[in-house]
Order: C-alpha cells, then sequence, then structure tokens
C-alpha cells in the first residue's frame, strides 16, 4: 500500500486577519451545512491581546491510534479523516487531542475535525490563511510513545 | 514492529492462522428451537425487557422489564437478582437443572462515551460455594444483547447435546443450534463463532459478533470461566474478557452450551437513547481528557494494565508469594510491569469496550506456546493482568513467559487464573510439607516454583484425567482440605489455616496480614474472597485512616455499597479511582474520589432521566446487596459461620513467616496487646504464634459484630426484615423467610455478639433484638 509522505495543513497569517470568521462559517458549511461560525467549526479564530490566533488541527494523527472502530484514517493525501457513519461517538480522540483540534458539537455524537479541504483558505477576504505542504515525518506524533518502562 | 500510526489493515500479529471448514460446520448445525421478536429501541439505557432461554424444554420467551423492577433493583447484577429469585429454589445447587445463567447489562452499560462502560453482569450458583456468584465481565457480549433487545438473559435447563444459543439482532431472532463440530476451547471457537455468524467477511462485520464461551478444564473443575469476546479489528482476532470468580464457565458446560452468539445490527454512540447526550458526552470527555494527562504519571493503565500493581504489592509486602505466606520475594522485580510492556503491543486502543480509554486490556501477540496440545502454536494471549501475575507469584513463577503460558491456558480451557493459582498454590505448599508428594499428586511433582507442573496439572484436568488428585485437586482448595483431612496426612489445623479459601471460593491475590480492614474486606463479602468489594489495604494499613472499629465498618458498609453500584449498572470500577483528579487529595475524603462519584451521578442522569443524588446511588446498592445476602440465607448459607477465613489470611501460620517478618510480629504483641518487650524477646515462637492467633481471630469477630450491626444485619449475620421494608421491599416470601431464619438462630443462641470484650469496650449494641426497634 502506497503511504502518503506529505500533508496539507493551515498556515494563518495572523498580521491579514481582520477577525471576520467568514472561515469558520465556510467551515461550519462543510461539516453542518450551516453558516454558524463557532462550535460547528473545525477551524477556530482567537482574539489575543495582539490580535488573532488559529487553532485548528495540524494533522499530526496521534487520533488515529485512539480510534477502537478505524473510523479515523489517514488518507492517501495524508489527512486525517473521520468517518461518521463508521464513528461510534466514544469522544475519546476528542479527549486525547493534545490541542483540542477534534471538535464535538452538541447537535450530534460524531466529532469532526479539518479535512484541509481550502474552503476557508477561499472564504478569507484577507487572505490570512493557506494551505502548505509538509512533510508527514515533520508532523506525526504517537500517544505515549516508549512511557510504559 | 513500528509503533503507532499503523493503518489498520497492516497490523500483523504473527499468530499462526488456521483454516477451518466453517461452511461444514455450520451446515452441521440443527436448529432446535427458533424464536422471532419485535426489534425495538432501546430508551434511556433500558431495553425493557429480558428473555429467557430453557434449554431442557426448548422454551424461548421475553419477560416485560416493569417500573417497579427498575425502581427496586437499578439493572444488571439487580435484574440477575430479582429473576433469579423468581426462578430458583432454596435447594437450588449449582448443577440443578432450574439453576440459572444470568447475563445482564444494566442502563449505563453500552455507553460509548465514558471510560468502563461495557461490562456484562453474570450471576448462577455457584459450583464452589453453592450461593450466588456475580461477575463482572468486559467484552463486547452485554453491550451488543441490550442494542439486539434485550437487558438480560436467562437460561435455564440443560440441554441434551452441545448447543450454541444465538442472538441475531439483525433478523430479530434467537435460535437454540446444536453445534457439534466446533472446537471446545476458547482460543479456536471463539474465533470460528466469530467468522461463521459475521454477515459479511470483513473485520468491521466480525467485530459487530460477541461469543461467550469457557473450555474443557470448565468440564473437569470447579475453576470454569465465562470468556467474553471482543474483536479487535487491528489484531484480527476475538480477544477475551472473563467472568472468571466462583466457576461460572462449570455451570454453562453443564448446561452443555457450548457458546452463546450475539449478532448487533448496528449501534453508535448513541444507541441507548440517553436522556441527555450533550451532559452525557461532556462528563465522558472530561474524563477522557483527566485519563490522557495523569495515567501516566498515576497507574500507568495504558501503557501495563493493572500489571502496575506488582511492584508496588511487593514494595508494601502485599504481594502473595508461597501462598500467601510472604508479602514480597528477592525474584519479584523479574515480573515487575516494565517486564511486560517489554512483551506487549503497544500503541493499539486497548479497551474491552469501545471508548474506554483506561485501555487496560493488554495482550501479547504471537507468543508461541511451549507446552500442551498447543505446542509451538503462535497465539495472542490477553493479559497477563494483575491478578493473574499474583496467582503465579503465589505459585513461586518468577518468569514473565512462563506467567504467559499459564495465562493462556488457563484462558483457553476456561479456567480462572485466580483460583487455580491460589489453589495450587496451596497443593504446593502441602507438597513442600510432604502432606502430599508425587504419589499422592498423581506423578505431579507440585513444588513451589515448578511451572511444569502447574501446567501439567492444567493440561490433565483440561482431558478428563481420572487421576483421584486430579479431580480434588480440579475442585478447589476447600475439597483438597477435605480430601486431605478424610486421610489424615497432616495437621488438620495447619490445613484449615494454610489453604486460602473462603466460602469455599480461592482469595484473590493480595496478603491482609496486616490489614483487619482488608480481612473483613474479603471475608465478609456476598460471594466470597475476592476484592470486589471493598480494597482497603492502603486507607487501613498504611495510611492509618480508620483506626476504630466503627471506622472500619464505616468503610465496610459504604465502598461495597459504592463498588456493587458498577454491577447494576454495567459499569467497571477501574475507571472510578485508578485514576484521579489532580486535586483529589485536597478532598475531605481523597479515598471516595468525590468528583468521580459526582461524574457517576451526572452519568446516570444524564442516560436515565432521573434526579439522582449520590446518596441514592448507594441506596440503589443496598437493596441489591440486602437481596443477595438474603438469598444466600435462603439457601442455607450468607451467616457468621460463612464469613470465616483461614489464619492466613490473618497473621503467620507458621514459625517460619513469624520468624521472617519478627521485628513487625514482635511489635504488634508489644504495641497491640501491651505485652512487656522483655517477656516477648524471651518467648518460644510458638507460644507467640498462639497469642497472635487469639488475639488477630477476635479482632476478626469483633470487626464483624460492628459491620454486621452497620449494615443492618443481625448478630449471625441475616438481614433483618425491618432492614429489608426500610429498603423498600414488601416480597411476603422473602420476609418471611427471613423472620423464621432468626427465630431459629435465636433458639439455637445465635443472635448474640462473637467477640469478646474486655474492659473499656464495647459490643456494637447492648439492646437484645436491637433491630426490631428499626
Amino acid at each position: 500500500m502506497d503511504h502518503p509522505t506529505t500533508v496539507k495543513i493551515l498556515k494563518f497569517h495572523a498580521e491579514k486577519c481582520n477577525g471576520c470568521l467568514e472561515c469558520e462559517k465556510a467551515c461550519s458549511q462543510v461539516h453542518f451545512k450551516t453558516k454558524d461560525d463557532g462550535e460547528k467549526s473545525a477551524i477556530r479564530i482567537i482574539k489575543t491581546e495582539k490580535g488573532y490566533s488559529m487553532h485548528v488541527c495540524d494533522q499530526r494523527g496521534l487520533c488515529l491510534d485512539m480510534c477502537p472502530v478505524g473510523a479515523l484514517t489517514r488518507r492517501k493525501n495524508g489527512v486525517v479523516w473521520l468517518d461518521v457513519n463508521t464513528c461510534i461517538g466514544c469522544q475519546a480522540c476528542v479527549g486525547f487531542c493534545p490541542i483540542g483540534a477534534m471538535r464535538k458539537a452538541d447537535v450530534r455524537i460524531e466529532p469532526f475535525k479539518c479535512i484541509s479541504c481550502g474552503s476557508c483558505v477561499r472564504a478569507c477576504p484577507e487572505k490570512a490563511l493557506e494551505l502548505v505542504e509538509v512533510k508527514l515525518p515533520d508532523v506525526t506524533q504517537v500517544v505515549y510513545h516508549k512511557l510504559g518502562a | 514492529m513500528v509503533e503507532g500510526q499503523i493503518a489498520i489493515e497492516e497490523y500483523k500479529t504473527g499468530n499462526t492462522e488456521h483454516t477451518w471448514d466453517l461452511q461444514k460446520m455450520f451446515s452441521a448445525h440443527k436448529v432446535l428451537t427458533k424464536y422471532s421478536y419485535k426489534k425495538g429501541q432501546v430508551i434511556k439505557g433500558y431495553a425493557n425487557r429480558t428473555l429467557y432461554v430453557n434449554l431442557s424444554t426448548g422454551q424461548i420467551a421475553e419477560k416485560p422489564v416493569t417500573e417497579q423492577m427498575k425502581k427496586q433493583f437499578t439493572g444488571g447484577r439487580g435484574f440477575g437478582l430479582k429473576l433469579m429469585w423468581d426462578s430458583m429454589k432454596p435447594t437450588t445447587r449449582w448443577d440443578s437443572p432450574e439453576n440459572e445463567l444470568l447475563i445482564t447489562t444494566g442502563p449505563l452499560c453500552g455507553t460509548t462515551q465514558y471510560a468502563g462502560s461495557g461490562k456484562s453482569i453474570c450471576l448462577s450458583v455457584s459450583p464452589s460455594t453453592n450461593i450466588l456468584c456475580d461477575c463482572n465481565v468486559g467484552g463486547f457480549f452485554g453491550p451488543y444483547m441490550k442494542f439486539a433487545g434485550f437487558d438480560a438473559m436467562e437460561i435455564q435447563g440443560k440441554a441434551k447435546q452441545d448447543v450454541v444459543v444465538v442472538i441475531d439482532g439483525e433478523k430479530g431472532t434467537v435460535s437454540i443450534e446444536t453445534a457439534p463440530l466446533e472446537e471446545i476451547n476458547t482460543h479456536l471457537l471463539s474465533e470460528q463463532l466469530t467468522r461463521m455468524y459475521a454477515s459479511e467477511d470483513t473485520d468491521k462485520s466480525r467485530q459487530k459478533v460477541s461469543v461467550v464461551s469457557s473450555g474443557h478444564a470448565a468440564e473437569n473443575s470447579y475453576w470454569g470461566v465465562l470468556n467474553f469476546s471482543f474483536y479487535d479489528i487491528r489484531r484480527k482476532v476475538p480477544r477475551i474478557k472473563q467472568a472468571g470468580r466462583g466457576g461460572l464457565g462449570t455451570v454453562l458446560r453443564d448446561k452443555k452450551i457450548k457458546a452463546l452468539v450475539v449478532k448487533v445490527e448496528r449501534f453508535d454512540g448513541v444507541s441507548n437513547h440517553p436522556a441527555n447526550p450533550v451532559a452525557l458526552a461532556k462528563v465522558g470527555t472530561k474524563l477522557h481528557k483527566e485519563i490522557r494527562d495523569l495515567d501516566r504519571y498515576q497507574c500507568n493503565m495504558r501503557a501495563v494494565g493493572t500489571g502496575h500493581l506488582v511492584e508496588i504489592m511487593d514494595a508494601y509486602d502485599l504481594l502473595p508469594t508461597e501462598n500467601y505466606r510472604f508479602g514480597s520475594f528477592p525474584k519479584a522485580s523479574k515480573i515487575y510491569s516494565p517486564k511486560f510492556y517489554e512483551l506487549f503491543t503497544k500503541i493499539i486502543p486497548d479497551g474491552c469496550w469501545h471508548g474506554c480509554t483506561m485501555a487496560c486490556a493488554k495482550t501479547v501477540d504471537g507468543y508461541t506456546v511451549m507446552t500442551g496440545p498447543y505446542k509451538g502454536e503462535k497465539v495472542t494471549v490477553d493479559g497477563p493482568e494483575y491478578e493473574t501475575i499474583g496467582a503465579c507469584s503465589n505459585m513461586s513463577i518468577w518468569d514473565p513467559l512462563w506467567i504467559l503460558e499459564f495465562n493462556f491456558y488457563c484462558d483457553t480451557y476456561g479456567v480462572d487464573t485466580i483460583s487455580a493459582g491460589t489453589a495450587t498454590a496451596f497443593y504446593m505448599e502441602m507438597y513442600e510439607y510432604g502432606i502430599l508428594n508425587k504419589e499422592r499428586c498423581d506423578g505431579l511433582e507440585l513444588c513451589f516454583g515448578n511451572p511444569d507442573a502447574a501446567l501439567e496439572l492444567l493440561h490433565r484436568i483440561a482431558k478428563g484425567d481420572e487421576g483421584e488428585f486430579i479431580k480434588v485437586a480440579a475442585k478447589g482448595a476447600r475439597r483438597v482440605k477435605d480430601w486431605i483431612n478424610r486421610h489424615g496426612w497432616g495437621d488438620k489445623q495447619l490445613i484449615e489455616d494454610a489453604g486460602m479459601e473462603s466460602k469455599g471460593l480461592e482469595f484473590s491475590e493480595y496478603v491482609t496480614k496486616e490489614s483487619l480492614a482488608m480481612q473483613g474486606g474479603y471475608g465478609l463479602t456476598l460471594k466470597g474472597p475476592q476484592h470486589d468489594e471493598a480494597w482497603l489495604i492502603f486507607m487501613d494499613m498504611v495510611n492509618n485512616a480508620i483506626p476504630t472499629f466503627q471506622m472500619k465498618a464505616e468503610a465496610l458498609h459504604y465502598f461495597p455499597m459504592w463498588r456493587t453500584w458498577f454491577g447494576l449498572n454495567g459499569l467497571c470500577k477501574l475507571p472510578w479511582n485508578d485514576v484521579e483528579p489532580v486535586d483529589n487529595a485536597q478532598t475531605p475524603e481523597p479515598s471516595k474520589v468525590p468528583e468521580h462519584v459526582q461524574n457517576y451521578v451526572d452519568f446516570q442522569n444524564a442516560m436515565t432521566g432521573w434526579n439522582v443524588t449520590k446518596e441514592d446511588l448507594i441506596l440503589q446498592s443496598e437493596r441489591c446487596y440486602n437481596w443477595q445476602r438474603a438469598m444466600n440465607v435462603w439457601l442455607g448459607r450468607g451467616q457468621r459461620k460463612d464469613d470465616w477465613i483461614p489464619f492466613r489470611a490473618m497473621g503467620p501460620v507458621t514459625e517460619m513467616e513469624y520468624v521472617s517478618r519478627k521485628e513487625r510480629y514482635d511489635k504488634s504483641l508489644v504495641e497491640k496487646l501491651g505485652m512487656p518487650q522483655k517477656d516477648v524477646e524471651k518467648m518460644i515462637t510458638q507460644e507467640k504464634i498462639r497469642i497472635l492467633y487469639e488475639h488477630r481471630r477476635n479482632q476478626y469477630e469483633k470487626l464483624t459484630d460492628a459491620v454486621y450491626y452497620r449494615r443492618g444485619w443481625t448478630p449471625n449475620g441475616i438481614p433483618t426484615p425491618q432492614k429489608m421494608k426500610q429498603l423498600g421491599f414488601s416480597d411476603k416470601k422473602m420476609l418471611k423467610m427471613l423472620q423464621d431464619k432468626i427465630a431459629a438462630d435465636e433458639k439455637n443462641g445465635l443472635n448474640v455478639w462473637s467477640g469478646k470484650y474486655s474492659k473499656g469496650e464495647q459490643s456494637p449494641s447492648s439492646e437484645k433484638h436491637y433491630w426490631e426497634k428499626w
């Protein structure tokens, strides 16, 4: 089986962001077919003292080893993907994501995450978001590596 | 193997692969009875009906779950008790046709969001004790059975030939089918049936099947377990968890059940249809995060499972070695958890139910079997857990590979590692003293530290060996005590004191000599000496937090009730206190883990839509706990004499034990009994043992008095009708039975306290018939 070697992840140009949240609205359109920003968006823009910061999955894939039913896989393009039809809503991935990027909205039990689709990039009027290709070994992370001894 | 982020289809165990003609096996099945039921929905945690199967008559029926039943018995083990009470007689024994095998779930069972929510609770009259035995077990069977439509499954009667009982949640049918060609031993049978009944030839499909099976040794011993399967999509094998204690697998095989199979059509994160799924996900995710952040610094369950306890127990002189003579051993570091970590397959979600991130169910994959019929095969060994390692240290087996060997064969032969290990350790001690020898043991050299002999014993039990020793040894320590005594081979007192059983069941793997409360935790139990009711050693012995009898009694009230609650709901106990919030130590009652208790209050409310408090949880348990004790009374046991424990659980039986911990015991004579140091120094060891014996026996009696009083029982340990009424029971048959028993005890002079109280000490109550005023 061919394994992906790279993956596209979101890069945020904080200096360009004006906090309009068009990215979040575009994202919730992808995941929930609504235009709400906030909890239904996989990307979150957070207002900080200095401006804005982005909070989103970086495709490190630690959650892959958490899924008991194999609903989480790394796709050919390197993206970590949650198949909602297989998911049994246990929230293990949500609870274990070290950066809180696997999200859960109240409307359904299955979580959701960034799939690097680029909707937010296209929606951003200020071009503050960009998809960049990175090497997988540089981002991957596993659970509890060598901590048993 | 590279660790982590391996695509599921690329995982390899290296196990021996089997090619079976499953079609031929399946074609040989003859359907004896088929019952169709209307598929339904689980609502707020309840399927609202139970399944009744009678193997003698072929009857299959549904029974409704009433609101009254939920109110009085909550679910799970409570439902099991209610169904057994309605179906059996006081004369029912383990092999009576009317004895039932119950598999129950509970309203929270099958939740995927909160770690440890997939437990099934099994009940039956035990061959070891001839009273009710309840076992809490992981695996997928219980949750799938509920999602297929039933809160519990009740099996009565005996089949004439080997059968499988199949609940098909896809078609909505229950069938009893003959199954002549399949294997009996679990590691093969469970895989055969999983593949046979999966709707498609895919791992996802196989993951929707669960099998309950046992093995050949269950047929010939009193140690039979129920192996509950959970198919692992990465390892591609059905893995297993055991309903281990009390010989429930022996009952399964006595009923000629080869296996129970359940198949679920589909399920998701809200198949229980909780009243408030958002609240449920919130409390579950909070715990996941806690486990993520703290487990590696606390119990390290995710990496090594319960085996992390070995080094702790060894350090505190609590790891049973050489049949509980000692609590630590120079070789013990050979079996500390890092040794098993080297062998375990890593970075796999190892929960025995979906979403359990505590993930204590570790395995060794591609293990090469060293002895017996499967010698040379490569297999997955589920475990070892702490208890299995402790069972082996008790036999003085210090090689991780032999521990795996023992673990593997106990599992596939369907034998409880705890009972088999504890009993064999007792036989080994008797062998050391010459009370048993090679000839008396049918040629086995059962010395401490001889794993070959321990394994050979298992193989011969599984083969149905007719040797006199093999046959009695397979029935456990109690029967062997009686057998040795009948032959007059040794000092009767030594034999009674050294064999670690109570009520006929072998002890689990902790040394309790220095913790009176824990002695009560083993002895003052419903089913026998198992630490699932209370584990108080640290609280009592290390932290000295419960110094008085009253405090110990309070702990032996609260914790058994609290821990019973898990079994009423289909939960595992581990996520309650094997991970603790960071600030737990600063709470008023850290041993209760208050934040987690609140989690469970929120959990039950979110599922059922009730509005319960933490006090209500205890009340739910107290009802069932007392009901079960009352049923044991009904079966002719469940009273003070049955709560006896051997002296090995209380102190040094032999001179060697005393001398090995001389300083501690001498100090005990000086500090606890007020003997002058000079006198103690002059005394011979035998005399010191005798004094300690008298003292500690009396301490246990006084503890028993205090605990019975706290639980609302008579001095003979009988739940009073007044207590039962307070708990909301009005069952006339039950109340009259208890009243009659108390009246009979009165005639026999049993309604009096047993502790000898010296000046300044008081029995729990000076009032005669104190319970009549309640």
